[in-house]
């Protein structure tokens, strides 16, 4: 388990020398960032485990107050039926964790509900609005902005034009407007200010003029949340933000994700490595083969059969410890004396 | 061998009608495949819009000089959008399937017999330019130039037009793709679904890219009519598109003057070439067994597709282009 290997102390010095990634207590710079709201901070993550404490950890549990609430969403591709979600609701202000082995529909959900594909039936609101059936462009509008499994940093663009092009209602970005600069030059420079910001705060200043192209996986993930920040979205759905990233850096990502929450945002996010959702998730929601099997509080989800049942499959097929091993070993030689001996018995055989 | 001819031939090729011409509509093309990333293989198309809109009101319909302009410029944006809506929605390739056959099902008729009363069949038009080349400033008896690199006074009026066309384009695409616009456009190139995850509306950037680009193409299909005095479809095939994303490529795509600077040296490179081969022949420095002079039409293609090979191998971020930018693409 890569997140047990580094809870140990003989793997502090990797976090302090790694530059970019920090412990999820956050470094200085951060804190006197955040001095404005410290109490709001701490606000969010303390209603969003009161809300979540009184829910039932069931499938389809209705929750205080969701942010998202999805209804029967169904699609197939042919004859497979890649989702099939009756009900599932996401509280504001919570970490949720949408988590499942391979296959299970995450990012097909994921990609449902942003609106980058269509379902052959359902309908889901946010914030109270409903927003089934709308192109991913008016979604992510709506303040509902997701990031990919397979990071799409845009290469040939600069870090901080990646940057700019998160933000909305631009002025310049119409084409009437664009032949006219002095209409959205002040706003640019807002943009630009806001970009720096951002790159500041995930340690990505000194990039700001290279090609985004240029940047490692660890930091084209950090970019990509970034760019998702400047458009100032209630809701972040991020797509496996950690797949692909070493194991410190993801220390530094699992900051990053509830530093959004302090902020006020929403979080969900796939994972489909348990363990890396323990420590930041405060609702774990598990789907297997399209539906949702179970919902809970991670501590609880961890330890519900059906879970383990989806990971591992019913007749665990994982790879033997040493004493199962042993017992098979012991019981088929069992099984082989019964059969010599069966043998023996035959009449007319060699008698001992 | 006269090298003082084969020169001036060549840069007179390259700053000539053709020249400007194809750097018209190498920006139009720069537009949609350097910086929107569409896959545009039927610019000849934008270009027979402008050139035959114009040709045609004129000519069959009997319109003012003006309405013929505005009627091409109306055609490119209608063939814009009419290629656009079914295909923007779809993977790239899908768009370069359609505008290469709808590129040929307009040139197909524009020479059809029975349309030969308005579009003049396979002859095409003439006589449309009477307007243009009376509001000629240059007075109509001598040669304008310097140091033996000289055009007519028609051909001098067109160019002067022309070469304003491509400035202006040029400070067009500078201005809109170093602004906001711009860089959604360059992004969508990029990855559109990150684009439309941020909340941009895709589909309507690339409508505005192909319709913008289609215009300048046909600004260019007014200048090939304008300069060439007469207009037929088949100088409007797909081998002209194919010649446009030479030029384009060995300027160097996304870049503001790479069409420009690549249409003078794809001409001037294709006259030098045929003038210099002739000239060998004449003088027998190459043997008749060897090649005969109406065999250098086709072997001057054969020497710049081999300098473009050998371009694309050693420089293929063209001209302009960042060798850094290409290289990104490996990672």
């Amino acid at each position: 388990m890569p997140d047990d290997a580094l809870s140990g102390p003989e793997w502090d010095f990797l976090r302090e020398e790694d530059p970019v990634a920090a412990p999820p207590p956050p470094a200085p710079n951060e804190l006197t960032e955040r001095q404005d709201a410290p109490d709001a901070a701490s606000d969010y993550r303390a209603v969003a485990l009161d809300a979540l404490s009184g829910t039932a950890p069931e499938p389809g549990a209705p929750k205080p107050d969701p942010i998202l609430s999805v209804d029967t969403v169904l699609r197939r591709f042919g004859g497979l039926t890649a989702v099939d979600v009756a009900h599932v609701e996401v509280q504001r202000h919570s970490i949720t964790a949408l988590i499942g082995p391979n296959g299970a529909g995450k990012t097909t959900f994921f990609n449902l509900l942003t609106g980058f594909d269509r379902p052959e039936a359902g309908a889901w609101t946010f914030d109270g609005r409903l927003i089934s059936g709308l192109p991913p462009h008016r979604v992510s509008r709506r303040g509902m902005v997701r990031t990919f499994q397979l990071t799409k940093a845009l290469s040939k663009l600069s870090v901080l034009d990646n940057m700019r092009l998160g933000a909305t209602q631009q002025r310049g970005e119409a084409l009437w407007a664009a032949v006219l600069p002095p209409l959205w030059k002040k706003q640019e420079k807002e943009i630009t200010e806001r970009a720096r910001e951002l790159l500041a705060r995930f340690k990505l200043a000194d990039k700001a003029d290279d090609f985004a192209g240029s940047l490692s996986g660890g930091q084209r993930k950090l970019l990509e949340m970034a760019r998702a920040l400047m458009s100032s979205p209630r809701l972040v759905m991020l797509d496996e933000p950690m797949a692909g990233v070493n194991p410190a850096l993801t220390q530094s990502l699992l900051g990053h994700v509830q530093s959004l929450r302090d902020d006020g945002m929403t979080v969900v996010f796939v994972e489909h490595d348990m363990d890396v959702v323990r420590h930041i998730a405060d609702w774990v929601i598990v789907m297997a083969q399209g539906t949702v099997i179970a919902e809970g509080p991670p501590a609880s989800v961890m330890a519900d059969d059906r879970v383990i049942d989806a990971y591992l499959g019913a007749h665990h097929d994982a790879p033997l410890s040493i004493e199962e091993e042993e017992a098979r070993l012991a019981a088929a030689e069992l099984e082989l004396h019964a059969e010599i001996a069966a043998d023996d018995a035959i009449p007319g055989g060699p008698t001992p | 061998m006269d090298w003082g001819a084969i020169l001036t031939n060549g840069i007179e090729s390259g700053l000539g009608i053709d020249g400007v011409y194809f750097a018209l509509a190498a920006i139009g093309l720069n537009i949609h495949f350097g910086y929107a990333g569409l896959l545009n293989f039927g610019q000849s198309a934008f270009v027979a819009m402008g050139a035959y809109g114009l040709a045609t009101s004129v000519t069959t319909w009997g319109l003012p000089f003006w309405v013929g302009i505005l009627i091409g410029l109306g055609g490119s944006v209608g063939l814009a959008i009419l290629l656009g809506i079914p295909t923007l929605r779809l993977r790239a390739d899908y768009l370069a399937i359609v505008t290469i056959a709808a590129a040929e099902i307009l040139r197909l008729l524009l020479r059809s017999v029975s349309l030969k009363d308005t579009f003049g069949g396979t002859d095409g038009l003439q006589q449309y330019s009477t307007a243009f080349f009376d509001a000629n400033p240059y007075p109509d008896d001598k040669q304008y130039g310097i140091g033996g690199v000289d055009f007519s006074a028609r051909d001098t009026w067109v160019m002067t037009v022309g070469w304003s066309l491509v400035a202006l384009c040029c400070l067009l695409v500078w201005i809109v793709m170093n602004s906001p616009w711009g860089r959604v456009l360059k992004a969508i190139r990029e990855d559109e679904d990150a684009v439309r995850s941020l909340g941009k509306n895709v589909y309507a950037y690339k409508m505005q890219a192909l319709v913008l680009g289609g215009v300048v193409g046909s600004l260019a299909g007014f200048i090939a009519a304008l300069g060439q005095g007469s207009v037929t479809a088949d100088a409007f095939g797909s081998e002209t598109t194919f010649f446009l994303y030479t030029a384009l490529i060995l300027g160097g795509a996304a870049r503001v003057f790479g069409p420009v600077v690549g249409a003078i040296l794809f001409w001037s490179l294709l006259s030098f070439t045929d003038n210099a081969l002739r000239q060998a022949i004449s003088a027998g420095y190459i043997s008749e067994d060897i090649m005969t002079g109406t065999q250098v039409g086709q072997v001057r293609f054969m020497l710049v597709g081999l300098g473009l090979v050998l371009m694309l191998a050693f420089r293929p971020q063209g001209i302009f282009g960042d060798k850094k930018e290409i290289a990104l693409d490996a990672r």
